[in-house]
């Protein structure tokens, strides 16, 4: 049985193939705070700077995704699933031109992926 | 007259060295109205060139405007506010239909609070004075301010002429050009406001540049002809922003939002009269600006023996609340800001109830009727839980109030401060003691005690920890935005004698 933390809907693996056609490497890192913060933000990846204070928590569509340890802390029990709608986000996430915004969908970890995570 | 629904042109430009021009490669997006997902107008799509084309404008002016006296610079920055104030209503009805807040807001803070940021700065700068100090009797230290040069300022859609007022009011009086990238989802005031004051400043000192993040946030934030990037958003744009400012050296200030507990002793209860029932309000603000704020008193941390009468009456308030048409003076909460964040503090709601919140008052969308039937509006919303679940943690940024008990001082402080951010907070008490004590005690920039979302221009705003650093209001203010320069001058006509 493999467990995973994040996973991705069709529709934003599609909008994703897209935008990492057009601007190469990119990776998720899942925001906090004000405004259009708790969302996941797709930057290229060598825009933004990675180290171990950053949990790498999935891959998803070929794309890695992070968040801070800090914020982890609180997110731990449950799953992600990143969703994509329309809208417009500000941000420097590299979708918001595009007029999509993805998003977070949570649920708590079941038992089995709760034992296998964090225990 | 009450404010009514604003009329617009087919599209704006970019306002660069003092004329509205159009996006040089010629793009635009789309800008449409929360309140009934409408469109408003199209606004530059703008790039690279177009944000070089700003900065280019306004470092040909920093020297000259730089130069200007204070009393010179107070004297424009009164008439921009007595234009605002003129312009009240339009300015109201625009800032509405952009954002999707009810008018009585607009009508009421946003603008006048505008207006007075413009007029505190305009008179701070005429107040102070700089410093002359005998180091010794033949050496005298002079300390002069001077503007950095041309500052880049990102801001959020939340109070979009208000934000705008925040960063530009103080940058401009400290004799800074300004390169402005107002929301894409709000970028309608900032436009209005240079039709209307763009004659009063030399061309290039206030610049205003439209577009994405990505495509204009980036290279206005990264370029090195700019000498200080101020942020409002959230925390990965804040790291990236500070990264980009790196890279030139430049300073920054970030404010980055929070998690704002508001804390309610036993006492408040302790008479049934107007400080209860301004306490009970108190706690009801999380709804104000639908929960659009980066201070929203967004956990309410109850002392039990009074939880169950308490929190009736704050229920009881909440459903009381009028939602709806975001133009009729007698509704209170309007539409959020945009499709997304819709969608964002409805996933919120469902994740709060999977974790077991109990939801006490709304915990859906609310549907608006007739024009508004389009829109993105959810019902103020109350989930009971405890402070580690996520709807306890994170900014959601909609009318969402999450409440818990506490038994005591030492456990309000300990829920209060277990949080990734400080920004604000709230304490209610007839307590002496504790009025003091416990605001103390908080790690948190801007702590309200016996009151909530006030916004004085003349006191400090802030945040600790994750919630970010500078301070924004406040003639401590103009310091975010000037350099120190020092002239040491020695009176000795005498050698040294080293060599």
């Amino acid at each position: 049985m493999t467990y995973t933390r994040v996973n991705i809907t069709e529709q934003a693996k599609n909008v994703l193939q897209e935008l990492k056609a057009k601007h190469g490497e990119v990776i998720f890192h899942q925001s906090g705070g004000c405004c259009d913060g708790s969302s996941p933000m797709l930057l290229p990846k060598e825009d933004f700077y990675i180290d171990e204070s950053d949990i790498f928590m999935g891959e998803i569509g070929g794309v890695k995704f992070y968040m801070n340890e800090a914020q982890f802390e609180y997110w731990k029990h449950t799953h992600l699933t990143v969703d994509v709608t329309q809208g417009r986000g500000s941000s420097f996430s590299l979708e918001i031109p595009e007029g999509y915004r993805f998003m977070i969908k949570s649920r708590l970890l079941t038992k089995e992926e709760e034992v296998h995570f964090n225990q | 007259m009450n404010p009514t629904k604003p009329k617009f042109k087919e599209k704006y430009g970019n306002y660069i060295n003092g004329e509205f021009v159009e996006p040089i490669d010629g793009e635009y997006f789309e800008n449409t109205s929360p309140t009934n997902n409408q469109l408003i107008a199209k606004y530059p799509r703008s790039k690279k060139e177009d944000v070089d084309k700003a900065l280019e404008a306004a470092n040909a002016a920093k020297d000259d405007w730089g130069k200007t006296s204070a009393a010179h610079r107070a004297s424009i920055l009164q008439k921009i506010a007595d234009v605002i104030e003129e312009n009240l209503n339009d300015f109201a009805a625009i800032d509405t239909y952009d954002n999707g807040k009810a008018i009585r807001e607009t009508v009421n803070a946003d603008v006048p609070l505008a207006v007075d940021h413009f007029r505190y700065f305009a008179s701070a700068i005429r107040a102070e004075e700089g410093s002359a100090t005998e180091l010794n009797e033949n050496t005298v230290s002079l300390i002069i301010k001077e503007p950095l040069g041309v500052v880049a300022q990102i801001i959020p859609w939340n109070f979009p002429l208000l934000m705008l007022a925040w960063k530009v009011a103080p940058a401009l009086a400290s004799g800074n050009c300004v390169v402005l990238k107002p929301a894409e989802q709000t970028p309608s005031s900032a436009t209005f406001l240079m039709e209307k004051i763009g004659h009063l400043l030399p061309p290039g000192v206030l610049n205003v540049v439209h577009g994405f993040g990505p495509e204009a946030g980036k290279p206005l934030a990264s370029s090195n002809k700019v000498n200080k990037v101020a942020f409002t958003g959230e925390t990965t744009t804040g790291q990236l922003i500070m990264q980009y400012a790196s890279k030139n050296l430049n300073p920054v200030t970030m404010e980055l939002g929070g998690k704002s507990p508001n804390i309610f002793f036993n006492s408040v209860m302790d008479h049934d009269d107007a400080f209860l029932d301004k306490c009970i309000e108190g706690a009801v603000l999380f709804a104000f600006n639908q929960g659009e704020v980066c201070t929203c008193p967004s956990r309410l941390l109850v002392q039990e023996d009074i939880y169950d009468e308490f929190m009736k009456r704050v229920v009881e308030r909440t459903k009381a609340i009028t939602q709806g048409d975001p133009f009729d003076m007698n509704t209170q909460v309007g539409a959020q800001a945009s499709n997304d964040q819709y969608e964002k503090i409805l996933s919120y709601l469902e994740i709060g109830k999977e974790e077991g919140a109990k939801v006490l008052c709304g915990g859906e969308a609310f549907k608006a009727s007739g024009e508004y039937e389009k829109g993105f509006y959810i019902q103020p919303t109350i989930l009971e839980g405890h402070n580690k679940m996520r709807v306890f943690q994170e900014e959601i940024f909609g009318p969402v109030l999450a409440v818990c008990k506490f038994k005591d001082e030492a456990e309000a402080l300990e829920i209060a401060n277990d949080t990734l951010y400080g920004l604000g907070a709230g304490v209610w008490t007839r307590d002496a003691h504790q009025l003091y004590q416990v605001p103390r005690a908080i790690k948190a920039g801007r702590v309200w005690v016996n009151c909530y979302h006030d916004y004085p221009a003349h006191a400090p705003f802030g945040g600790y920890k994750k919630s970010g650093f500078g301070r924004e209001n406040h003639l401590m203010m103009l310091n975010h935005y000037r350099q120190v320069k020092n002239m040491l001058i020695s009176y000795d006509k005498n050698k040294l004698g080293f060599f």
